[in-house]
């Protein structure tokens, strides 16, 4: 009896979830007590500044609602067998683009054409930025991982340049306000309960996302065809699916779902893209996507733990360094990748840096 | 001086050369990494990690031999956490290095608040000079930490094509199964060809923070991954990717140059060498169709 007790808690804490949390959690009480602090008294100022309040919950899914999105941007590229690093970049041109077109429109612009353009706007520059990686690995062979960090750096810089050279408010390192009609509304219009929290319908937008493209790797044929490129390139190349073309084309999808997040960045939030804003959320996405790799509910929880860390960090900045969750991020990336068979698989499968092959 | 002058002064050479280091180290971390088949993302988070222990022993023993060797410890120590978790757990390696450097990003800044109550730099230490009576030119060729660079290169080239460990560290870069079927113990061999890559690495993360005489938090800016990308361009070979390097620093030191005597945004200077970095790539993973490749056993484990 006791063998089959001890084999179902170590069965239990084999699966990715659990092992995630548990390796965080322990990483959390060993940081804060190597930091001096009680890490009792943290775990509870933690929760009293996520889940403790209706504000604090809504502060965890206003930082949540990026991550969702740039999360699904990088497993939809992962399905394929890409690891799409550049989200980060991907949404900071996004996120420049939706702050420029966005406050470019006349001011009266109703709801229904000024959101769709925004955002149309805001995808279609972090697909552009990815399609530059995509052709380079379509074309050349050149693996994605390099170009994307590479692309990440000429992001920074180019975003700063072009704010500099008249894209922002003279004096300034943000753009115009986007008109009120590109705006996503805050949820505290229909939910009193959030009052003063910045989280938006963006949340629900991304939600949404999430089960869409989820339904959509199932049901069409591109998707389908991405999730077997990323089984075995090799087997659908034999079956003649154009594999090259494919998996630029997955890397562009990610991007412009990437780009999306600026939903909950600029248009949710600020009102205005100003250099920084939403840094962060495409490395985060990618923590999202290993730990809630391939369902959406997975995708969802993942978002909301790194969203409870990021604003659990916040309020116990006092007392420990916030960066402290950068580091248990770490820590639940390694525990979640040590307990997940698909996950050594999947990547592998595609030989790392290889300039032949799928790519 | 015109900006032409500047550029092909001693001093530019100099400042070259010392700029070279970091990517140089990095890059020769990432070529033992990779030819013993592991991929090492984790080169920007070593080169920031050692970076921070190297000012934080100095600033605390008063000693830049004591700093220089925690630089170097440190980033073995992390050279080896990415090589467990890679060849033992059996994680991807990309995984793994991307958690490595969230974690050293997050982790330098902790550290830094909790031994500086700062959480952007630290106080400034002396670094290593040993010739400071002697001019720019004399003081860069006889810079330790070139010297170690070179030395590094040399012994890293050498022993990879001519002792038994570099053929055995190649052969689990190239086919893990089949050195493991003639008798190579390629768990090991990679977890050395890691930790000496990690070491190697870390000597880069020292000189970075002894030429600024401080740590400043994100003070390596990308070059973990400009090296990795020299190592690609090199095809994975010591001497041609700190030629590489070479070629990246001198960029950077051009920007530096052009950014105080021209009136061009600094921002676009900035995008510079990681622009050279992507036509640098497009352009070798072009050519690599042919004769140069990865090594064959890149990311794969032996069967088994």
């Amino acid at each position: 009896m006791k063998d089959v007790a001890s084999r179902a808690i170590g069965d239990l804490f084999r699966t990715p979830a659990v092992a995630g949390l548990a390796a965080g959690w322990l990483a959390f009480c060993l940081l804060v007590w190597l930091y001096g602090a009680s890490p009792r008294e943290m775990a509870g100022l933690l929760f009293e500044g996520t889940w403790g309040t209706s504000y604090g919950a809504g502060q965890v899914l206003f930082k949540a609602t990026p991550l969702l999105f740039t999360g699904l941007a990088v497993d939809l590229a992962l399905r394929a067998g890409l690891f799409n690093i550049g989200a980060e970049g991907q949404l900071a041109v996004a996120s420049l683009a939706a702050g420029v077109v966005g406050s470019r429109l006349p001011h009266g612009t109703p709801a229904i054409v000024a959101l769709p353009v925004t955002l149309a706007a805001a995808m279609g520059a972090g697909a552009a930025w990815a399609a530059v990686p995509a052709l380079m690995k379509a074309r050349f062979g050149a693996h994605e991982v390099i170009s994307t960090i590479v692309m990440n750096r000429i992001a920074d810089g180019l975003v700063g340049l072009l704010l500099a050279s008249g894209l922002a408010l003279a004096g300034s390192v943000r753009t115009a306000d986007v008109v009120p009609g590109a705006r996503v509304p805050r949820l505290e219009v229909a939910l009193s309960a959030f009052r003063g929290s910045a989280v938006s319908f963006a949340i629900v937008a991304a939600v949404v996302a999430t089960v869409a493209v989820m339904v959509a790797h199932e049901r069409t044929r591109f998707g389908r065809e991405i999730g077997l490129i990323g089984k075995n390139a090799r087997a659908m190349e034999a079956e003649h699916v154009p594999v090259r073309r494919r998996l630029a084309q997955a890397l562009v999808a990610s991007g412009a779902v990437a780009g999306a997040a600026s939903l909950g960045t600029v248009l949710g939030y600020k009102g205005y893209f100003e250099e920084g804003l939403g840094a962060g959320a495409g490395f985060g996405g990618i923590a999202v996507a290993l730990l809630g790799r391939g369902s959406a509910a997975g995708l969802v929880l993942a978002a909301l733990l790194f969203g409870t860390l990021q604003q659990g960090g916040l309020a116990l900045n006092a007392h420990v360094p916030k960066e402290l969750m950068d580091v248990l991020q770490g820590v639940v990336i390694v525990a979640v990748a040590l307990t997940d068979v698909r996950l050594r698989r999947a990547v592998s499968a595609a030989p790392v840096a290889s300039t032949k092959g799928a790519g | 001086m015109s900006a032409l002058e500047v550029i092909v002064s001693g001093t530019m050479l100099a400042q070259t050369a010392r700029m070279t280091i970091p990517y140089a180290c990095a890059a020769l971390g990432g070529v033992v990494s990779e030819r013993s088949g592991v991929v090492n993302i984790a080169l920007e988070g070593i080169l920031l990690s050692s970076a921070l222990a190297a000012v934080a022993v100095q600033g605390a023993t008063e000693s830049a031999a004591m700093g220089l060797l925690a630089g170097v410890l440190c980033g073995a120590a992390i050279g080896l956490v990415h090589a467990a978790v890679v060849v033992w757990g059996r994680i991807d390696a990309i995984v793994s290095g991307l958690a490595i450097n969230l974690a050293a990003a997050g982790g330098t800044r902790v550290v830094l608040r909790a031994l500086y109550g700062s959480s952007s730099n630290s106080p400034s230490v002396r670094g290593l000079e040993p010739f400071e009576h002697m001019g720019p030119l004399a003081r860069t060729l006889l810079d330790p930490f070139l010297l170690l660079t070179l030395v590094s290169a040399a012994l890293l080239s050498w022993s990879l094509r001519r002792t038994r460990f570099g053929l055995r560290l190649r052969a689990c870069g190239e086919d893990p199964s089949a050195a493991q079927a003639v008798g190579v113990d390629v768990g090991w061999t990679r977890t050395l060809a890691v930790t000496i890559g990690g070491a190697v690495c870390g000597l880069g993360g020292t000189a970075l923070a002894f030429e600024l005489h401080q740590f400043q938090a994100g003070m390596t800016g990308g070059r973990g991954f400009i090296a990795l990308a020299a190592v690609i361009v090199a095809r994975w070979r010591p001497w041609p990717a700190v030629g590489a390097c070479l070629a990246f620093a001198a960029l950077d030191a051009l920007q530096i140059v052009l950014q105080n005597q021209t009136k061009v945004p600094s921002q676009l200077f900035a995008i510079l060498p990681f622009a050279a970095t992507l036509v640098a790539l497009a352009l070798v993973s072009r050519r690599a169709r042919g004769d140069a490749r990865p090594p064959a056993g890149l990311g794969k484990h032996p069967d088994g």
